[in-house]
């Protein structure tokens, strides 16, 4: 666990970059610190590496004060991921995912071995190993960022705009690649980010915070978008803060039925009874199918595409197994929402609390 | 202008040593050169009130005739061959000095706060990860240095030293225009050559610059 106790950060120029800041991450879990630029989320992720230091109060990790370590064995004892990479461009991958280890000592072959370990782990070709960063894409050379900030298994993560410099669809799926590698690795990770889309989609936790330094609100995201602690946070959260929460629900409890038949749209399947297009008298309409764990709000965007109002359910083989409707989905929304506002959130953050615990 | 080949045949040996000689004046005064530059240079790169200061200087040095620098050491290490290479090696100091603190500069501010927040202490990252991007830049100083003190270990010939640029002197004395142009042919080929040997070294120390993807 990472804590902050009234943790303030004064430049010597005099701005205020953090302001008695108090806050606690959660072990194995994810905590997004979002905001604007110049609202201090990199300082607060920087002072816990002690890349900055704190003008004053204190700063734990697993329980130790970090500015009474050897800062540089601090650092190599957490992972650290930067915008861009930051890779060495005279090194090769396999060299720059080896740093730490071989900081540590571990010796050149042994270092070079769990390096080609973890290129595997983070999704890149062993012969990559061999190139230089420049050789590699915006979206590899951030996955050997990430390798190299695993290298000597730190217990924590700090993660600071990773994705930052990609395109979105490379963003995506650093970001599903992100999630995959967290729930076998379980790392504390901390993130800075300023988009919320990908706060929501990656935290635990999200810790808002306002220009100044300020922390405004820290909440799993589901209670966040609920139940906002003020405008500014609502503001934040923009105005499809309700559809945004049913990006965190899945379609699992939405009952769903038989394809109807006989009616002026059917629903055209192959032989494999996999989901093609609903048809009409000549017109046809492709159909996206929705698996159990896609979001409520892939659902709603799909029945209001739909020309009945209708959404294909399939299995993880992509047979299908019903349809839902339009009102089914609604209800759910609507249930997702009021379980929100009353309770402290959804399943995630329980699981994370209990971890924490 | 005729050139007398059975001269040139008649003093292969006297050309051979004289042409080892001169490179060996070269080459020691750039080696002495980089190992000044180097340290001044990161004083100069962390330690900024001091950059102009010793950018500064090294431009006064080379400012200095280069005759008159010979003259001014002569009381203190006489006509030999350590005058020669202490004034050639103060003419490197301004190209070295200077390439090596704008190598040490164009090291991007990223790859140093990478190589910070992966705990390495800043005397590994100097010697691991600085100077090793900076080498481009400071290779190029290398280049024009050595390049520059081959032709000026000519001059040294006024204490009696000189190298190839004996040939000059002796030209010169007796009307006798072989030797003058031998000696410019030689000066040139060990530039030339010199000067390939060190793009070749370049290559060989910066493998991550030769496949531009």
């Amino acid at each position: 666990m990472i804590q902050f106790d009234a943790v303030h950060k004064r430049f010597p120029n005099g701005t205020t970059a953090v302001h008695d800041l108090s806050l606690e991450m959660p072990e194995g879990g994810v905590t997004v610190l979002v905001g604007s630029s110049g609202c201090g989320k990199t300082t607060t992720l920087r002072m816990i590496n002690r890349m900055i230091e704190p003008t004053s109060g204190v700063i734990k990790v697993g329980g130790k004060d970090v500015t009474q370590q050897d800062a540089a064995e601090l650092r190599r004892s957490i992972g650290y991921v930067i915008q861009q990479s930051g890779l060495f461009p005279h090194r090769t991958v396999l060299d720059n995912i080896a740093t730490v280890p071989l900081l540590l000592g571990h010796g050149r072959k042994k270092a070079r071995a769990r390096a080609a370990e973890l290129l595997e782990t983070v999704g890149l070709a062993p012969d990559a190993g061999k190139r230089y960063p420049h050789q590699l894409s915006g979206g590899q050379q951030q996955r050997v960022g990430v390798a190299r900030a695993l290298a000597a298994d730190p217990p924590v993560l700090l993660m600071d705009e990773p994705f930052g410099a990609v395109d979105p669809v490379v963003r995506t799926q650093l970001q599903d690649e992100l999630l995959r590698l967290q729930k076998e690795l379980n790392k504390t990770i901390v993130f800075v980010t300023h988009d919320i889309d990908e706060a929501v989609r990656l935290g635990d936790r999200i810790a808002i915070f306002r220009t100044g330094g300020h922390l405004v609100q820290c909440a799993a995201p589901a209670e966040l978008l609920a139940r906002p602690a003020d405008d500014f946070v609502a503001d934040f959260l923009g105005a499809e803060r309700g559809l945004k929460l049913l990006s965190l629900k899945t379609l699992a409890e939405v009952p769903q039925g038989p394809a109807p038949e006989g009616g002026t749209w059917t629903l055209v399947v192959d032989e494999a009874r996999k989901p093609l297009h609903w048809a009409t008298k000549g017109a046809e309409i492709p159909v996206r199918p929705l698996k159990d764990g896609d979001s409520l709000l892939a659902a709603l965007n799909e029945s209001v595409a739909s020309p009945t109002g209708l959404i294909a359910r399939v299995d993880a083989a992509g047979v299908l197994t019903g349809v839902s409707s339009r009102d089914d989905i609604h209800t759910h929304a609507g249930q997702a929402h009021a379980e929100a506002r009353t309770h402290t959130g959804t399943t995630r953050t329980t699981e994370t609390e209990a971890a924490a615990a | 202008m005729t050139i007398d080949w059975s001269w040139i045949g008649d003093h292969t040996d006297d050309l051979t040593s004289l042409t080892f000689s001169h490179l060996q004046a070269a080459l020691t005064a750039v080696f002495l050169g980089l190992l000044i530059s180097l340290p001044l240079a990161v004083v100069a790169h962390r330690v900024r009130p001091l950059r102009g200061f010793l950018l500064g200087l090294s431009n006064v040095l080379f400012t200095i005739p280069s005759i008159a620098i010979f003259v001014l050491l002569l009381p203190i290490s006489g006509l030999t061959r350590t005058t020669t290479v202490i004034g050639l090696t103060v003419y490197t100091l301004v190209v070295l000095l200077r390439n090596t603190v704008e190598g040490l500069d164009s090291v991007p501010a990223k790859t140093k706060e990478a190589a910070k927040a992966m705990g390495t202490r800043p005397l590994r990252t100097l010697l691991t990860v600085e100077l090793p991007l900076a080498l481009p830049v400071i290779m190029a100083g290398v280049r024009i240095a050595t390049v520059m003190s081959i032709s000026l270990v000519s001059v040294a010939t006024y204490i009696g030293d000189g190298g190839l640029g004996q040939l000059f002197t002796d030209g010169f004395q007796r009307d006798f225009p072989t030797p003058v142009i031998v000696g410019v042919v030689l000066t040139l080929l060990l530039a030339v050559v010199a000067d390939a040997a060190l793009v070749a070294l370049q290559y060989v120390l910066t493998p991550w610059k030769r496949r531009r993807a």
